[in-house]
């Protein structure tokens, strides 16, 4: 995949989700089926104001759009993508303060369906929050794109 | 002679009251604009469309991620609202002196299973929560979300929760 391609990817990604405008996402890398993206911490994610902890729901958003950048940017080059299914375990609570950082893999892709793993870390990054596992569909390149 | 009744009014006021506290706590669901319609215990959670909540704008579709914390935020709420409504109702709990920092604590999410069925639609949507098993310490939550159809949903969860411990933290 080019250098022009993957910035195109990036750019085109964050300007058409207005959800991910909203939570003030970006792109730290994206590569052949792989896909890190960042989001500041906002004290209107807060889940838990005794401790000012994100809630949970803002991670997983996170891990969703990312392993949605995942699947755009493997090879095989669907030309959309929805989830099927995401599941996410929580291991612990992120640090209130921090940026919250996801990296995702599309490890597996078939004409139909596509299989990823993904990780969302604070500052701690050998700790992670939470992981998810997800199956997403394969659309082929519609005529806009 | 037994005691009258409280005047309706008054006794779902003070439920109303004791909802909106425990809602109003958390920012992130202001943030979703997520609200609660209660009939007795039952819960049903709105997610009032907004345009920054799509994540598919050529569909157009609501952001999976969003569907995913709808759901999420309609278990915890559903477990919090049933272990207050206990402690209401028994007379633990003086719900008109519930204040935000004195509120039990809400469950935490151990993990969570969407199923996407269909995509969102740009228009409001509804989930309900059923709460399968709730120990002491762990919880079993189904969820189920739709928009125009009861019986067609557009996305499903199962999760499990860890349930706050009276002493306070639960590590």
């Amino acid at each position: 995949m080019s250098e022009d391609r993957r910035a195109q990817i990036a750019r085109q990604f964050i300007e058409s989700i207005p959800h991910a405008r909203a939570l003030g996402m970006s792109f730290v890398e994206i590569g052949e089926g792989v896909a890190e993206m960042s989001m500041p911490y906002d004290t209107r994610l807060i889940g838990d104001p005794q401790t000012g902890v994100v809630h949970g729901g803002a991670i997983s958003t996170l891990m969703d759009t990312c392993s949605g950048a995942a699947v755009i940017a493997h090879p095989a080059n669907p030309g959309s993508t929805a989830t099927l299914d995401l599941r996410i375990d929580y291991m612990r609570a992120a640090t209130p303060g921090q940026a919250l950082v996801a990296r995702a893999e599309c490890y597996h892709i078939t004409r139909t369906v596509a299989f990823v793993r993904a990780v969302a870390m604070d500052n701690d990054r050998d700790n992670p929050v939470a992981s998810a596992t997800g199956a997403f569909t394969v659309d082929p390149a519609g005529p806009g794109s | 002679m037994r005691q009258r009744p409280e005047p309706m009014q008054v006794v779902k006021e003070r439920r109303d009251r004791a909802l909106a506290t425990l809602v109003a706590g958390v920012p992130y669901i202001q943030f979703l604009n997520i609200t609660f319609d209660r009939r007795g215990d039952e819960l049903t959670s709105v997610l009032n469309f907004d345009e920054t909540i799509i994540g598919n704008p050529m569909l157009p579709a609501i952001h999976g991620g969003v569907t995913a914390a709808f759901l999420e935020t309609t278990a915890i709420i559903q477990l919090g609202w049933q272990a207050l409504w206990e402690e209401i109702e028994g007379g633990r709990v003086d719900a008109d002196a519930l204040q935000p920092e004195t509120l039990p604590r809400l469950p935490k999410t151990i993990d969570f299973t969407v199923d996407y069925l269909r995509s969102g639609l740009p228009r409001d949507a509804y989930a309900r929560a059923t709460v399968n098993r709730s120990g002491r310490r762990y919880a079993s939550v189904h969820v189920e979300a739709w928009q125009d159809n009861r019986s067609r949903l557009f996305a499903q969860a199962t999760g499990h929760f860890l349930m706050p411990s009276d002493s306070g933290s639960a590590e």
